[in-house]
């Protein structure tokens, strides 16, 4: 059950990165790919600035502020250099290894010994439980945050961008400065999502996201099965099912695991699984029309 | 309103291929005109209604609008006096948005979009009132998507839309050219309407005789990138079907 209930607080601790391909791939239409720089450079300024006992109220703001960096560099990349945003955002994240490694100064920083979001708090005594409510308050904050923005005058505006970019232009919005902060937005979450997990496994390490690009897009992908087939347009249900996503994401891993495929595998599954959900509708589709 | 004096655009300035569009023009719209714009393909007429918009700027002459020169203002810095319907109903809406949050969209045109809920009941409710007028059936359905309306309700959604925020001149680039008569009629009617509620000053490029007829308060033809006829609203009335058919042969 303790296996069952690592998979739920890994999804989500994940849940920003979900969260934030929602945002540049759903709204934004844009495939992010910085979000594997930028989750570990969430982790690398977490290890590197906890590690030297900085209180993590200080800290937290300084990673949004260096994820949302990295996501202005890719959107700026893509609409002032009109560079297609794929290329953009893996241009940034290469550059984003060294710049973590930098920051790290070495490949992995532990943080057992040092004070965390996770032993801060008590409000149960079982270590998990603890870590569960901690990160549910954290992931609803986050929610209500993004639902909020989202419902704006200015997320009305962000959503009509990656929709109809000529009428936003029309209605006299300057739609690059739009998708700029809407990158930065997405990879601040990411970042989030860093320096939670940075937390919750003890340790920073360089290779940490690699791959990890996957985990937010099988996710979104996992949310919008669920959206089509219940044909929701709640942004707040929407944003749910989005973390949702998440968390069945890890369990789905995890249940791969607990039946004894060899953990090098992992990314190969991993893979193979957004795969599968990736083309669930058209399998759907076709045994309806025969 | 709008003002073009000497006006000139060619395109490919210099080369061989070198197309004069339009050729001092001079055309003086007042406030509150509806100024129908005929003309047969490749006369300029829509060359004129990009030069007002700021799609396209002046080879020569200048572009004022309310008074202000506007002849190098991009598209986007004129939108807080014009608002412009296209001839795709798709262009002018987000299809995946609500409706009500397309309308809120539209009112935003001349404002800073801000980090606050401005979509509250009293908005809902305001655009749930002026939506009746239209009078589609379309007042119930403020939450549904865009996207699932027909050209004719989303064009005629289109033109409430452009009117939501204070605007002076409205451009209608062949609105109706797209959609079947009934369809097309419901929203020439709305423009008509909308046109005289707010006291718009708006310029429609139609191909359609029977509509350059029906609406509006002045005519002018456009022939090889000149103004060929100006008809203003006395001899409009007089005019007959025959008269104009004649224009074209």
């Amino acid at each position: 059950m303790d296996f069952y209930l690592t998979a739920l607080l890994q999804g989500l601790c994940l849940s920003g990165i979900a969260l934030g391909i929602y945002i540049s791939m759903k709204i934004f239409n844009i495939p992010d790919i910085t979000t594997d720089g930028s989750y570990t450079l969430g982790g690398a300024v977490s290890g590197i600035l906890l590690s030297s006992q900085l209180p993590g109220g200080l800290v937290f703001p300084l990673v949004v502020l260096a994820g949302a960096l990295s996501g202005m560099c890719t959107g700026l990349i893509h609409t002032k250099l009109k560079i297609n945003p794929l290329l953009s955002g893996i241009l940034v994240m290469t550059g984003l290894y060294s710049i973590n490694l930098s920051i790290m100064g070495r490949s992995n920083i532990p943080l057992l010994n040092y004070v965390t979001v996770f032993n801060r708090f008590h409000f149960v005594d079982n270590l998990n439980q603890n870590s569960l409510l901690i990160l549910l308050v954290i992931v609803v904050l986050l929610i209500l945050l993004i639902g909020y923005i989202l419902k704006s005058d200015y997320g009305i505006t962000m959503r009509a961008t990656g929709n109809s970019e000529n009428m936003v232009r029309a209605l006299g919005a300057n739609t690059d400065r739009i998708k700029v902060v809407g990158l930065a937005f997405a990879n601040a979450l990411t970042a989030t999502s860093g320096f939670l997990m940075t937390q919750f496994q003890g340790f920073a390490d360089i290779n940490m996201g690699i791959g990890i690009v996957i985990v937010g897009l099988g996710s979104v992908i996992i949310a919008e099965t669920f959206i089509n087939w219940m044909g929701i347009s709640s942004i707040w249900i929407s944003l749910i099912l989005v973390c949702l996503g998440a968390i069945i994401f890890q369990l789905v891993l995890a249940f791969t695991l607990s039946m004894g495929i060899n953990p090098t595998l992992l990314k190969l599954m991993t893979a193979l699984f957004v795969l599968f959900i990736v083309s669930l509708p058209q399998l759907n589709l076709r045994r309806r029309t025969i | 309103m709008i003002n073009l004096n000497h006006i000139s655009k060619s395109f490919h300035l210099g080369r061989p291929n070198e197309v004069i569009a339009l050729q001092d023009i001079n055309l003086h719209i007042m406030q509150s005109e509806f100024v129908i714009l005929l003309g047969s393909n490749g006369s300029g007429k829509s060359t004129l209604l990009n030069l007002i918009a700021g799609n396209i700027f002046p080879t020569n002459g200048e572009v004022s609008i309310a008074g202000i020169n506007v002849s190098k203002l991009p598209e986007y810095r004129r939108s807080k006096w014009i608002a412009r319907v296209f001839q795709n109903p798709l262009q002018g809406t987000a299809p995946d948005l609500s409706i009500i949050e397309n309308f809120r969209l539209a009112a935003l045109r001349t404002s800073q979009k801000k980090l606050k809920i401005g979509l509250n009941a009293d908005f809902i409710k305001e655009v749930g009132e002026r939506i009746e007028t239209l009078g589609l059936g379309l007042e119930n359905k403020l939450n549904q998507a865009m996207g699932s309306l027909s050209g004719g309700q989303r064009q005629a959604l289109s033109l409430l839309m452009a009117v939501m925020a204070d605007i002076k001149v409205l451009l209608l680039d062949e609105p109706a050219a797209a959609l079947d008569p009934r369809s097309a009629e419901i929203v020439l009617n709305t423009a008509d309407k909308l046109i005289k509620d707010y006291k718009i000053t708006a310029v429609m490029v139609t191909h359609n005789l029977k509509d350059a007829h029906l609406f509006g308060s002045r005519i002018v033809q456009l022939h090889n990138g000149k103004i060929l006829r100006d008809i203003n609203k006395e001899d409009k009335q007089i005019l007959t079907h025959a008269d104009m058919y004649e224009w074209f042969i």
